[in-house]
């Protein structure tokens, strides 16, 4: 808005490329998005076992390369290297279909997520996004549902009874969590009034950012997104103390290692798509600098160092949440999604809305003081979850207290009685 | 007929998921920034091992570099894991000697009978616990084997001085 209209006045450098430049560049970014990626990927997995190990008090993986960098190499030759196995009935097309469908989804995301400002070059402004589509946030919902495929896929063509219930497992959680993942999302949307990524960041540049306006949808959005990449504490795909390793139970060799491959892929995206809604994506906050015009190349890399913090932030959260806490129990997780998350998500979508149309009504113009009455309401808000969440009834029945009559009954019916059936006397 | 289940009455802080959640944070992270691991670098570093730690086994020699072994056929009688082999032999003064004394490193279960029921105070276990090999016939140990090592040999359990002090 704001922002396009600087761009109009200014020079060569800061206007749209011709069409044969945005192809190269188009091409350009592409290959350099999918190293930085890979290596992000690779590193990432590096990063959870030296995390993992820091906080179990151990050292980690620390002897391939200066403090252990070239662990990953070594890792991926062993992947390949080692010998491929495939079950005995399996469905063998699908068999190795599916580790490609599980990876592919994880990255093509990343083709709508915007990783700094734009940037002049003498052939004109290059935006760095590598599709800046105006449909970019729904493209990322229909790609993130997709991954499942792989997931289930697998499980089902390994003709294996563990396989399989990790792939329904990770269907259903997918399924349930996908719904509440949408609707923190469309407050989100409320606000920018638009579905393009780089407008939802321009919103929160001038309004602040997301996660301070909406914090209840962050908070909704943040658990969902842990239960979209199947991490722990919601791997119940993966339980191996109860299906051996889920999904991908009868995969070996590098088909094993694109399912985590696609994993920490998925982490990756889930970080970039809590930083973009949330947390401004590539604005740097309590500055106007980077926002506006003219785009300098610094400006271009101080954009793309912050959004790198804090994706890289999400992705440490992520380990971090997994060393700390234990698993759901299959009907936790169902009871948390269905009956926590999705009723609070569709009540809160009905509270933004109704402040949005309240302020515009008002005459309150989409600024700081739009954002400040936000704000307000959140803290209210988020202060009533966060309440509510704590008195003891939030995910399972069995963990919950029981109101002090029920507790009396209970109490009532047990005494003078062994939970063991009493032994048979002999003779009797 | 239904199943009963019994659901304490716990306090509210035992119960809130939010606050163990951020308890457990709070604790991972302070164990993730302690520079304290417990992790011995081992190539790098090593523990000490007890005075009384039992491994592989060592032949003391006399001044002049001979066993001092004469076998009496002692340990190949007490060794419970049946590891020892010899084959005594007799020179012109009568003195006994092993012509063929063989450790089983392998069969061995370190109990250190051997060396406690030596009266010559000849084999010993040792201090020394790094004894892979490529193939398994390396691991029968025999004389010359015996008499090489160098390692500290193992100080036995004593009834007088029960904590090793």
């Amino acid at each position: 808005m704001m922002t396009a209209m600087l761009f109009a006045q200014v020079a060569n450098s800061q206007t749209d490329p011709s069409t044969g430049v945005f192809i190269i560049a188009t091409v350009v970014k592409m290959v350099v998005i999918f190293t930085i990626y890979m290596v992000g990927v690779a590193y990432s997995t590096f990063a959870e076992r030296r995390v993992s190990a820091w906080i179990q008090d151990r050292h980690g993986p620390n002897r391939v390369g200066p403090q252990g960098l070239l662990q990953v190499a070594a890792d991926g030759i062993k992947n390949i290297m080692k010998e491929e196995t495939y079950p005995g009935y399996a469905s063998q097309a699908l068999f190795i279909l599916a580790p490609g469908l599980a990876f592919i989804p994880a990255f093509i995301t990343w083709a709508v997520i915007p990783f700094g400002s734009p940037l002049p070059t003498p052939w004109g402004r290059i935006d760095l996004v590598v599709a800046d589509l105006p449909v970019g946030f729904l493209f990322t919902l229909a790609i993130s549902s997709v991954g499942v495929y792989g997931i289930v896929l697998a499980g089902w063509a390994s003709n294996n009874k563990y396989a399989l219930l990790g792939g329904l497992r990770a269907s259903a959680q997918m399924i349930s969590y996908e719904i509440a993942m949408g609707m923190s999302t469309v407050c989100v949307l409320l606000l920018s009034g638009n579905v393009s990524l780089n407008q939802v960041i321009a919103q929160q540049s001038q309004m602040g950012w997301n996660a301070l306006l909406l914090s209840v949808a962050a908070f909704i959005f943040l658990i969902s997104a842990f239960a979209e990449t199947n991490r722990v504490p919601f791997d119940l795909p993966e339980a191996e103390s109860e299906l051996i390793a889920g999904y991908h139970t009868e995969y070996s060799a590098m088909k094993f290692s694109m399912f985590p491959i696609s994993e920490y892929a998925n982490m990756i995206t889930a970080s970039a798509m809590m930083a973009t809604l949330f947390f401004g994506g590539w604005d740097i906050p309590f500055t106007q600098w980077d926002n506006t015009g003219p785009f300098t190349v610094l400006k271009s890399l101080a954009t793309f160092a912050m959004f790198s913090s804090k994706v890289l932030f999400f992705v440490f959260f992520y380990i971090w949440i997994r060393w700390t806490l234990p698993r759901f129990r299959y009907d936790q997780l169902m009871s948390l999604g269905w009956k926590i998350l999705l009723p609070i998500s569709l009540g809160y979508v009905v509270v933004v809305a109704s402040t949005v149309l309240a302020l515009d009504y008002a005459g309150v113009t989409r600024g700081p003081m739009f954002g400040a009455v936000l704000f307000g309401i959140n803290i209210v808000l988020m202060g009533l979850l966060l309440f509510v969440a704590d008195r003891g009834r939030l995910v399972s029945p069995a963990y919950s207290r029981l109101d002090k009559r029920n507790v009396d009954k209970l109490r009532a019916a047990s005494v003078g009685r062994s939970t063991l059936p009493r032994p048979v006397e002999k003779g009797a | 007929m239904t199943i009963k289940v019994k659901v304490l009455d716990r306090p509210i802080e035992q119960v809130s998921y939010v606050r163990a959640t951020v308890k457990g944070l709070a604790l991972t992270f302070k164990h993730m920034v302690d520079p304290h691991k417990v992790t011995v670098q081992y190539p790098d570093e090593r523990w000490d091992i007890s005075p009384r730690w039992r491994g592989t086994h060592r032949m003391l020699t006399t001044e002049d570099g001979k066993a001092k072994c004469v076998a009496c056929g002692l340990c190949p009688t007490v060794c419970p894991a049946n590891c020892i082999k010899l084959v005594p032999g007799e020179d012109e003064q009568g003195n006994r000697y092993p012509l063929v004394f063989e450790i089983d490193e392998f069969r061995c279960i370190f109990c250190g009978y051997c060396q406690e029921v030596c009266p010559e105070e000849a084999i010993h276990v040792g201090r020394h616990y790094e004894n892979a090999e490529y193939s398994r016939d390396s691991f029968v140990y025999d004389l010359q084997r015996l008499t090489e090592q160098t390692h500290p040999v193992c100080e036995m359990w004593d009834p007088a001085d029960q904590k090793g002090e």
